[in-house]
């Protein structure tokens, strides 16, 4: 009963890792562009809704609501006036610029907020669980998992089913081409960005009820949530909610025969399906 | 009267290399005009420079007596003059009808995009990219039902990924993704490439209709007979120069032959 237990923690865990990965492969997908402050944007969007609970008072949910905007704003600022400037035929000037951005953002939160831990606090629903079949599961890991499946969900309708989802595709393309079609590339980018940055500030939600964070943690996020995208083939969003799930099983099944084996044993479920698909469980047609 | 598009003097460069050397050509409302040529004689050049894909100087190409030479394509393009590119260039991650569709989607209108640029170039102080765009609003006969009609095979293959179609069927969606846009001007460069000359026969059935629906149109064509055939007015261009223009009745087999590959030796 206990590996079921395990299972079942693992794959609500995957949610959390699918829901940092989500923004990233949505950004890869459509510019082939790694985003390595990824991880910092997420803890940013954690420090600007735990500003909003503090200031007002208002559920993390809602707060998180009002920082979304704000993210968007942030993230198309930020494609259209500096990592457009980074994209190109050479892959290392994005690479270097958002490192460069990653440290920016972890020093500037630590002149803001300090090295303190912080957390955002989710009142009852915190320790609250409910009985899942034979285990018991966390009301705010099933929520985590429950957002993540959504999300993605959504966000595969808004890149399948809608006008602005077909520009993402056409640019995505061939750049040139989509400007014949009345788009421009550059706006394309920074609205995918923009909505990059929603989905950051949902991970941000769940980022900083479940766990402590302070300025420094942002770089393993990244590592969680890269791993993933990687494990799920560049690109497709549902393989990135797989290989979230991956990384969060092996991870709890890590930990549940030696808690030091944690991370070690997610990390090593990402070598292995490197070594046996280096494409990925479901990679997108081309590339 | 201005002409509805019309190049003078238009020069491009290739970073060093000189492409074009002084183009003048012209096209009046109505007019199907035909761009013949050999390889490398800039026919190319001249569309990209015309589509705003390469930008010029802006007095060097005039729409309606706008200067548009310093324009993006995706103004240009809501401007009314939408391209047939080399090469059809359909989006293969895009099924023939969302091919089709996008053509159409930004067409004509100042879109929320346009308004944000402008915003911010009014309080940078710059030049708004965008001021020259909603002069033409894309509605008219084209849809997606009456580009069904003038090429029946796509609405059958309409769910099928735009690049799994015979090149002749993946010409068709590239032209019907320019109409989409209903545009004062269909620029199509080198439509017949590639292509068995049963199906350029196909393909260029199409432009009665297409003028009908009241485009003006500038074919570039290698096949001089083709062009000649459809054209009212022919230039011909050879090392960036336009080295021969008339009416195709007007014209002799010999003119154009010196004019294609320069005075016999």
């Amino acid at each position: 009963m206990i590996w079921v237990d395990t299972l079942v923690q693992g794959i609500l865990l995957g949610g959390l890792y699918a829901l940092f990965a989500a923004g990233l492969s949505l950004v890869f997908g459509i510019m082939r562009l790694v985003n390595l402050a990824h991880g910092d944007l997420i803890v940013l969007g954690a420090y600007l809704i735990l500003v909003v609970v503090s200031a007002t008072g208002m559920n993390p949910i809602f707060a998180a609501a009002v920082a979304a905007p704000v993210m968007f704003a942030i993230g198309w600022t930020l494609q259209k006036v500096v990592l457009n400037r980074t994209l190109g035929e050479d892959i290392l000037p994005p690479l270097l610029v958002t490192f460069g951005l990653s440290i920016v953002l972890q020093n500037a939160l630590l002149e803001g907020f300090s090295a303190d831990s912080q957390r955002i606090g989710f009142g009852a629903l915190e320790t609250a669980s409910v009985p899942l079949g034979p285990v018991t599961v966390g009301v705010l890991p099933l929520m985590t998992f429950g957002t993540a499946v959504l999300t993605i969900l959504v966000l595969n309708q808004i890149f399948y089913r809608t006008a602005i989802g077909r520009a993402f595709r056409a640019t995505s393309d061939d750049a040139t081409t989509a400007s014949l079609m009345g788009i421009r590339p550059a706006r394309v980018f920074a609205t995918a960005t923009g909505l990059a940055m929603v989905v950051v500030t949902i991970a941000a939600l769940y980022l900083g009820t479940r766990a402590n964070f302070d300025p420094s943690i942002g770089p393993a996020r990244l590592i969680y949530a890269f791993e993933a995208v990687i494990i799920g083939g560049l690109g497709s969003l549902w393989g990135t909610l797989a290989g979230g799930i991956i990384i969060g099983v092996a991870q709890t099944l890590g930990a549940a025969i030696n808690p030091e084996w944690q991370i070690l044993a997610g990390h090593l479920a990402f070598l292995i399906v490197l070594l046996v698909r280096p494409r990925g469980l479901f990679p997108r047609g081309k590339d | 009267m201005s002409a509805l598009l019309e190049t003078k003097g238009l020069t491009a460069h290739y970073g060093d290399f000189q492409a074009l050397f002084g183009v003048d050509i012209r096209l009046e409302r109505g007019e199907t005009v035909a761009i013949i040529g050999a390889n490398g004689a800039g026919k190319t050049t001249l569309m990209r420079s015309l589509s705003g894909v390469l930008s010029n100087d802006p007095d060097m190409i005039h729409n309606d007596g706008a200067a548009v030479g310093a324009l993006g394509a995706d103004t240009i393009m809501k401007r009314g003059i939408a391209m047939v590119p080399e090469g059809r260039k359909l989006f293969p991650s895009l099924s023939v009808e969302e091919n089709l569709i996008i053509g159409g989607q930004h067409k004509g209108g100042r879109d929320m995009g346009d308004r944000i640029d402008g915003l911010i170039a009014r309080i940078t102080g710059g030049d708004d990219p965008s001021a020259l765009t909603g002069h033409h609003d894309g509605t008219g006969y084209w849809t997606l039902d009456t580009i069904y009609e003038l090429f029946p095979i796509l609405r059958e293959r309409r769910n099928n990924p735009g690049t799994a179609l015979s090149g002749g069927q993946q010409q068709m969606v590239a032209i019907g993704r320019a109409l989409m846009s209903n545009p004062d001007v269909l620029l199509c460069d080198e439509i017949s490439l590639g292509l068995a000359p049963v199906v350029i026969k196909d393909i260029y059935a199409a432009l009665p209709k297409i003028k009908e629906s009241g485009a003006s149109v500038i074919v570039v064509e290698q096949d001089i007979g083709q062009a000649l055939k459809v054209a009212d007015r022919v230039y011909c261009m050879m090392e960036g120069r336009v080295t021969l223009t008339g009416r195709p009745e007007e014209i002799s087999r010999d003119a154009i032959h010196e004019a294609y590959f320069g005075a016999a030796a």
